[in-house]
């Protein structure tokens, strides 16, 4: 019985990670500028790090999961410090963000 | 049913890496270039990890390991390096 439990919840955060890798990655190619590309992609990327991760740390050796969790504890502590230099250094090189009304600016100009 | 999902969350990350280096490849500033490859070394580590579960060699692990820590470190690199080339560029002017 447990056995199945453990394998219905890999399995469910398997899927559940693997979405949000994918919706964070279609939000990089598909969103109109830098600061709201680095939003998808920070934060769909580390939740769907962490969902896939912990689906392979069910049921695995110790040492695995003691190794599974440095790459997640060390994925949690980078990514979110990369996407913060990432804001600071689009905003020095005066990237401007997208805001609803943009474009029509853009058109009056 | 459970030997579907696997191949799947591995074809999830493979397009998902496709779309991180389409970016890689089309972004128009530095900034989205420099993301998009750091995208795409998280999807990488989480590949590595993947593979390792699917084959039962825990020692996948400490590629992806090691990977994650070159790849944030290669990150604060550039930006570092641009960021001081701006500033000798302006200090020049």
């Amino acid at each position: 019985m447990t056995a199945l439990l453990m394998e219905i919840a890999r399995w469910t955060l398997f899927l559940f990670g693997a979405f949000f890798v994918l919706v964070g990655a279609l939000g990089v190619i598909r969103l109109p500028d830098i600061y709201s590309r680095l939003h998808a992609a920070g934060l769909a990327d580390s939740l769907g790090a962490a969902l896939l991760l912990l689906a392979m740390m069910i049921g695995a050796e110790w040492l695995a999961v003691v190794k599974l969790g440095l790459i997640l504890l060390i994925l949690l502590i980078t990514g979110p410090t990369a996407t913060h230099a990432l804001a600071r250094a689009a905003r020095a090189a005066g990237a401007k963000p997208f805001l609803a009304d943009s474009a029509k600016r853009k058109k009056k100009e | 049913m459970t030997s579907l999902v696997f191949p799947l969350m591995v074809f999830c990350l493979l397009s998902a890496m496709l779309l991180a280096l389409l970016r890689l490849f089309l972004g128009p500033s530095l900034q989205d270039r420099v993301l998009a490859a750091n995208v795409f070394g998280t999807q990488s580590v989480l590949l590595l990890a993947a593979l390792g579960f699917a084959g039962g060699r825990p020692d996948f692990l400490d590629i992806a390991l090691l990977y994650a820590l070159l790849t944030f470190i290669g990150t604060i690199a550039v930006l570092k390096f641009f960021r001081a080339r701006a500033e000798s560029e302006s200090a020049k002017r």
